[in-house]
Order: structure tokens, then C-alpha cells, then sequence
């Protein structure tokens, strides 16, 4: 054998098992998945607890689970405060200790539940007697997938508009328009220029990318639909073609360029400078967390909620919207899986923890014991978004298993529609179709 | 005495080691030499050699960085070269700033080197104003800048304004966003411009004169004393410049989240890379999307194998280029 034979050999050994160590260091193995046949009777232990809140928010948090930390003495909670879904990933890929994981929506659900690394609660919610009709129907649905029930719902956010009454008065409004034909016409009679022609006061900003204008957050207002089957079905549904051509109608009615520079100098979405906070942009949509924020920050700001005006073909579905939230799900690397399930079930049943969090951070209670609770301070602007959930036209995202890809497609697309360079609509959403289905297929693997 | 009779001197006083000890003496040397490499050789395996092998694995799997990794042949290539629908503009945009940042930058900075050069007076002072923006951590010097160039409420539109020029969009622009990263690049190329200063100084001073005797003008100079002095110096800054260009990210990120005013901890990053229009996104952006955000590892492993193959293939025509630079090329 003469030398360069050996060197192959010897290279080809060293790639082998290189390729075996991956294999096998890859994917860390979770133990026993199933809960004990009985709830511990007394619960002692380290649980880690890893969440996305942050400043104000994560305060609130905290009180929560003092309260639970106060019930069950012999127990710690290790909090993680503000981790975004990448960071909690890549500690369960790695088997850190992340015992309970709160995601603040259902983006990465598919990622985390298809691949195992939260756990089936089915087999927990059934040995405690924890029930779905405990649960807002919309919440419990978007909190599991493909049929397993992998995390639970903690509180939802559900959009809606936001007007600043006063602006609305001066422009001779008493009330929220209910159509986007209304909400045009309106947000044309509200936005004011200056003297060169560039705008001093916007009604309404129709930019897709501004704030919460994205695909998902739109969708609802014509009722468009995202999928079907496992596929994305975009361009098969008119109530696209219908939404996106209206907003790109306003948006040339005022001006793109107008627009993007108006909206370039704009105070930050989670700043105390938000546009709406500042009086800058009379109507937009947002979630119920914009209520908290301005009870902090500009409290006395005169403004109304309502929900978001539908298309005009559509106007059966006002009173809806769409809605997203927060899921708690426990790792599969969890060495206190029992503890993990205390805090889990804690976090998302027990109604005064719900309602704790749900005054603190003006967010929807996710039970229907918690939604209906005496003790929810409610503020007729807060109460708005209870009622949006309550309706029977609430939408919210199908989970698929590449993230929020499909959500960020879409949205590139329509970034590049609204500046007249999308071409044909019908064949750009063709596309964005394509684009999806591509990109689901990859993460499908063999 | 004769060099042979040295030798045989010599060899009358020192006995030669027998075999057994001449191989004792030799495997001692072979253990001293192991284990004083052996540090450098497991740091090079187990944070080189393991991740290169490593990810050139993945990027022929499945890979969702929860579940274990699945092959899948090619489908990762095929995928990148024919049905990503952002890698394109992402490497596009990657290679605006090797072409237009890296050079900029070099220029800028041998130009500010030169002058500090010649500075009579306070030579001291502008070398530190120079150098102290290269201090500034980048995510700072990004969110500076994002808010010194904000179209509504930033001085320098307002500067502009006030002198009546209308402002752009700066960041927020996709035909400006580049160039005004490569602004603030620009403002930042203290870490060069000292190296470029060093190598200034070190031109030996006669050269000029008989560079000057024999009629040489200024740009001759330059050509024939200057630069062949600054060859191994120029060389570093452009490798350097090109690798860190072709993995850009922090800055563009960072510009983006800022420009598109959405900075929450909710807000998935995958939202605002690229902000506005694609303009900033980067191919390292791009690979990070993929990866964590869209959970495809195996993906992303495969546009980590194409980035590694461009850089290599850069740094080789590089290094051909400027041969005659090197001492090597020289001799």
C-alpha cells in the first residue's frame, strides 16, 4: 500500500468518525416523557423558569411567581427574563437547564413541538383533571399542533384600533369607522401637511412594516387565509387580492415617498416617542398591551379602542380580530418535569395569576374562569380587547415548522408591492406561494 | 591545523553516544516538542478542525437543532442554488461592501495616515481624535449614528435643513443605507489608519530625497517608495477588510432594528434584518435567519460552506495578486 493509499484511508477514517460523533452529539436524547401516575403530593425543588418579559412587564412576572413560590415553600423558581425563542432553543438543543419555556407567540410552536422538545401535556392535563373547556377556544387551539397538546396558553394579545379622540373630534368624528372605506376616508381627513407639502399629522398609517402592520396582524380584516393542507394556498384566496390592493390605494392616495418619510422619523414602536402616544398618527392598530403602555407613559392621553374596521364586503366579521399570545411549554431535557408541570399549571390556570398579569400588563386572561373574573380591572379602553376575544371572529396564524418564515415572506412581498414594485399581484403572490411551500419542504427533511 | 584535522580532533575528544541513547535523546526531543504543541494542536482541532467537519456534516442534513439530523444528499445545495428566494440580494448586498466599504475605508485611511505624517503641530492630539471613534463598541456607534442621520429628528437633516437642502432618508432609504454604513465605517477606520501611520513612519526618509534627485513628482513617490513599503501592511488591511465584509452582521443589524424603530425583545429578529427593502441584508444575516429563526440548520450549514469556499477563493486571488508585496514574492 503505497503512501497516498494510506493518507485516503486514514482521511477517510478520521471524516467516518468525525460523521458518527456529530450524529450521536446532535439532538440531545430526552428521558421518560410521561408523567408519574400521581401528582406529587408535596412539591420541593429548583424549577428553571425562562420567559421573554422585560422592564415593567417582567416585574409583573415576577410578583406571579413569588405567589407561587409563597404557596409552595420547599420550592425555587429560577427566573430567565427577557429570552427571545432562539436563545430558549438553542439551551434545550444543548440540554441546559430550561425546565419551562413562556414564548411570546406561536411562531416557533411547530419547531418546539415538532421536534419533541416541549412535551406532550396531554398525559399531565389528563391525570390532573386540567380541561380544554377551561380555555378560551382560539388560545387552547393555537397553543398545540398537529394534534398534540404541547404547550398551554398563558394570555393572549388580540388587536384592535386605537384613536385619539380628540383628533377625531377636531376632524368632526364622534365615532371609530367600521369599514376600511370609512377608515379611508377618514384617515385622508385627519392627516394634515405642512407648508412643503410633507406631513405634519398622519390619520391613519397604511405603510405595510410600520408598527404591527404586518401580513398576519392584516389578514383578519378581510378574513384572507394563509394555508391549507400543510401548503400555502395565498394566491388562492380573493380576500388578499382585495386587502392588499386597498392599502396600496391609500398608500398612493398620500404618497409612498410621503409616507416613508414621515414614518422614518418616528419615534420607536416600544418607546415613550410611539407615534400614536405622541398625537403624530391619529388611528392605528395595535395590541391590548398599547393600553398599559400608555397608562405608563402618557397617561393622559385622550384616545378610544374599537375594534379594527373590516373589508367592505366583509362587515359580518367586525367585531373580531386577530389574535395571538403567550404559550408556556415544558423542555424535554427537564430533569424536574413534575415541578415544571406545578409551575406550568400554575401559569396557566390558576385565575388569580391571570388576573394578576392580565391587570399588570393589560393582556387577555386565556380561561374563561380568569376572562370572566370580578376582580379584572377593566378600562373601557382594556375591556375592548375582552370583547374581541369573545367573538366568534377571532383569527389567528397556522403553526408550520419553519418559524415565522411564511409571515416574513409575505411580508417582503407586500413591502415590495406597496413601493410599485411587486408586478402583478395575482403572479406575485403565486410566488410567495412558491416561496413557502419551497422553505416547508426543506425543513420536511428525507 | 587543517579543517581535517579539526574534525579529527574533535572527534578524539568527544565520544559519540551510542544508538540506544541517540534514540533516547531523539524520542526526548519528539516528547518536548509534542507536548509544547499539543495545546495548539487540540485548539485547532476542537475550535477549528471539529466545527469545519462539523458543519460541512450538517449542510447534508435535516437539521432543526431539536431533533437529531437527517440526511438528505444535496437537497441543502440544490435548494440555495435554485429556490431561495433572499440569497441572492443577501450576497448581492455582501458584495457592495466588499467592492465599495473595504477600498473606501483604506483610502480614507491611508489618506488621514498621510496627513497625520506630515502634521507640525499637535501631532499627538489628532492622531488620538482620529483613532478614539475605532474605541466605540460598534452597537454604539451604530445607534449613534442611526440617531445622528434620523430623517425627522436627527441634526444632521436638520443641519441640511436649515441651509435649505431637503434631507434624505439616510437608513431608512434602501439606495442610502449602504452608503450611509459605509459613513459611519469610514468614521470608525482609526484601527487601520494607525497601522497605515506606523508603516508611514517607517519609510525611510533618503529614499524620498533620491527619489526626489532623480525627478520623481509627488504621485511617483507614492507609486515607487510609498506603497512597496506598505505592502505586507496594505495586504493585512485588505485581507482583513474582505473577511470581515463578507461576514458583516452586527452593524447591519443593528442599523436595521433601529432604522425600522422596532427594538422590543418580542420583536423576532427575522422581522427587521434587512430593513429597508433588503438593502442591509447581509449573507451572514440571511444564514441566521435561516438557522434560528426558520429552525434550518442544515440550511444555514450549507450557506456557511459556500461563505467558507468565497473567502477562501478572495484570500487566494488576493494573495496571488499581491505576491510581489510579500517578502516572499520579493525575494
Amino acid at each position: 500500500m503505497n503512501y497516498r493509499s494510506r493518507k485516503l484511508i486514514a482521511l477517510t477514517a478520521v471524516a467516518a468518525t468525525a460523521a458518527l460523533v456529530l450524529a450521536g452529539c446532535s439532538g440531545s436524547s430526552s428521558g421518560s416523557q410521561k408523567p408519574d401516575e400521581k401528582a406529587p403530593s408535596h412539591l420541593s425543588g429548583t424549577v428553571s423558569l425562562w420567559h421573554y418579559f422585560s422592564d415593567r412587564e417582567a416585574k409583573a412576572m415576577q410578583s406571579v411567581v413569588d405567589d407561587f413560590e409563597k404557596a409552595n415553600p420547599d420550592v425555587t423558581v429560577k427566573v430567565h427574563s427577557g429570552q427571545s425563542d432562539d436563545k430558549m432553543s438553542k439551551v434545550i438543543a444543548s440540554g441546559g437547564d430550561l425546565d419551562v419555556a413562556i414564548s411570546s407567540g406561536t411562531d416557533d410552536l411547530g419547531a418546539f413541538c415538532g421536534s419533541g422538545s416541549f412535551r406532550d401535556l396531554g398525559p399531565y392535563m389528563k391525570r390532573d383533571n386540567v380541561e380544554a373547556s377551561q380555555f378560551l377556544k382560539i388560545p387552547y387551539g393555537y397553543s398545540s399542533f398537529e394534534g398534540k397538546q404541547c404547550s398551554l396558553p398563558m394570555l393572549s394579545d388580540t388587536y384592535g384600533l386605537y384613536y385619539n379622540t380628540d383628533l377625531l373630534k377636531a376632524a368632526g368624528y364622534t365615532e371609530a369607522p367600521k369599514t376600511l372605506s370609512e377608515l379611508q376616508s377618514m384617515a385622508l381627513k385627519l392627516t394634515t401637511y405642512n407648508a412643503d407639502g410633507s406631513i405634519k399629522t398622519l390619520g391613519f398609517n397604511p405603510l405595510m412594516g410600520f408598527y404591527e402592520n404586518q401580513a398576519a396582524q392584516w389578514s383578519f380584516i378581510t378574513g384572507a387565509t394563509w394555508m391549507k393542507d400543510g401548503k400555502s394556498t395565498i394566491a388562492d384566496d380573493p380576500a388578499w387580492n382585495q386587502l392588499m390592493t386597498w392599502q396600496k390605494g391609500l398608500v398612493d392616495k398620500i404618497g409612498y415617498d410621503k409616507l416613508k418619510k414621515f414614518t422614518a422619523g418616528l419615534g420607536d414602536e416600544w418607546s415613550g416617542d410611539q407615534a400614536f402616544q405622541t398625537g403624530q398618527v391619529a388611528m392605528m392598530l395595535d395590541g391590548e398591551w398599547r393600553v398599559a403602555f400608555i397608562e405608563d407613559g402618557k397617561p393622559d392621553l385622550p384616545y378610544g379602542t374599537a375594534p379594527f374596521p373590516t373589508g367592505d364586503k366583509q362587515t359580518d366579521l367586525y367585531g373580531g380580530g386577530y389574535s395571538s399570545g403567550d404559550i408556556v411549554g415544558i423542555a424535554k431535557t427537564s430533569k424536574q418535569p413534575e415541578l415544571a408541570w406545578a409551575l406550568t399549571k400554575y401559569l396557566t390556570t390558576d385565575t388569580d395569576a391571570l388576573v394578576k398579569m392580565a391587570n399588570e400588563i393589560k393582556n387577555i386572561p386565556t380561561t374563561t374562569a380568569a376572562l370572566n373574573s370580578p376582580k379584572l380591572k377593566l378600562t373601557p379602553q382594556f375591556k375592548t380587547f375582552f370583547d374581541i376575544a369573545a367573538s366568534q371572529h377571532v383569527f389567528t396564524l397556522p403553526t408550520t415548522v419553519i418559524g415565522s418564515a411564511n409571515q416574513t415572506t409575505m411580508d417582503k412581498y407586500w413591502d415590495s408591492y406597496q413601493q410599485g414594485k411587486g408586478g402583478n399581484l395575482e403572479s406575485g403572490l403565486k410566488g410567495v406561494d412558491k416561496d413557502i411551500n419551497n422553505a416547508i419542504s426543506l425543513s420536511k427533511g428525507p | 591545523m587543517t579543517a581535517a584535522s579539526l574534525r579529527e580532533g574533535r572527534d578524539n575528544t568527544q565520544t559519540r553516544p551510542s544508538r540506544p541513547i541517540r534514540s533516547r535523546a531523539k524520542l526526548k526531543r519528539t516528547l518536548v516538542v509534542w507536548a509544547m504543541i499539543t495545546p495548539a494542536l487540540l485548539g485547532l482541532a476542537i475550535f477549528f478542525v471539529y466545527p469545519l467537519l462539523a458543519n460541512l456534516y450538517y449542510s447534508f442534513t435535516s437539521f432543526n437543532l431539536l431533533s437529531p439530523p437527517e440526511w438528505i444528499g444535496l437537497r441543502n445545495y440544490q435548494y440555495l442554488f435554485t429556490q431561495d428566494p433572499r440569497v441572492v440580494t443577501a450576497a448581492l448586498n455582501t458584495l457592495w461592501l466588499v467592492v465599495i466599504l473595504v477600498p473606501v475605508r483604506i483610502i480614507m485611511a491611508m489618506a488621514v495616515a498621510g496627513l497625520l505624517v506630515r502634521a507640525k503641530r499637535a501631532s499627538g492630539l489628532w492622531r488620538t481624535l482620529f483613532y478614539m471613534p475605532a474605541l466605540v463598541p460598534p452597537v454604539a456607534s451604530v445607534v449613534a449614528f442611526v440617531f445622528l442621520f434620523n430623517p425627522g429628528t436627527g441634526p444632521v437633516n436638520q443641519i441640511l435643513h436649515a441651509v435649505g437642502i431637503p434631507g434624505p432618508l439616510w437608513f431608512s432609504d434602501p439606495a442610502l443605507a449602504k452608503p450611509s454604513l459605509v459613513l459611519m465605517g469610514v468614521w470608525v477606520m482609526g484601527d487601520i489608519m494607525i497601522i497605515f501611520l506606523a508603516s508611514l513612519l517607517d519609510v525611510p526618509r533618503d529614499q524620498y530625497e533620491a527619489a526626489a534627485l532623480d525627478g520623481a513628482n509627488g504621485p511617483q513617490r507614492v507609486r515607487y517608495v510609498t506603497l512597496p513599503h506598505m505592502g505586507p501592511v496594505l495586504l493585512f488591511a485588505i485581507i482583513t477588510g474582505v473577511i470581515a465584509a463578507l461576514q458583516y452582521f452586527t452593524e447591519a443589524a443593528v442599523a436595521s432594528s433601529v432604522a425600522s424603530g422596532k427594538t422590543g425583545v418580542s420583536v423576532q429578529l427575522s422581522q427587521v434584518l434587512g430593513y429597508p427593502s433588503d438593502s442591509l441584508l447581509t449573507y451572514t444575516e440571511w444564514l441566521y435567519v435561516r438557522g434560528f429563526s426558520n429552525f434550518q440548520l442544515g440550511y444555514a450549514a450549507a450557506l456557511a460552506v459556500l461563505l467558507f469556499v468565497i473567502t477562501a477563493a478572495f484570500l487566494f486571488v488576493l494573495l496571488r495578486r499581491f505576491k510581489a508585496f510579500t517578502p516572499e514574492g520579493r525575494s
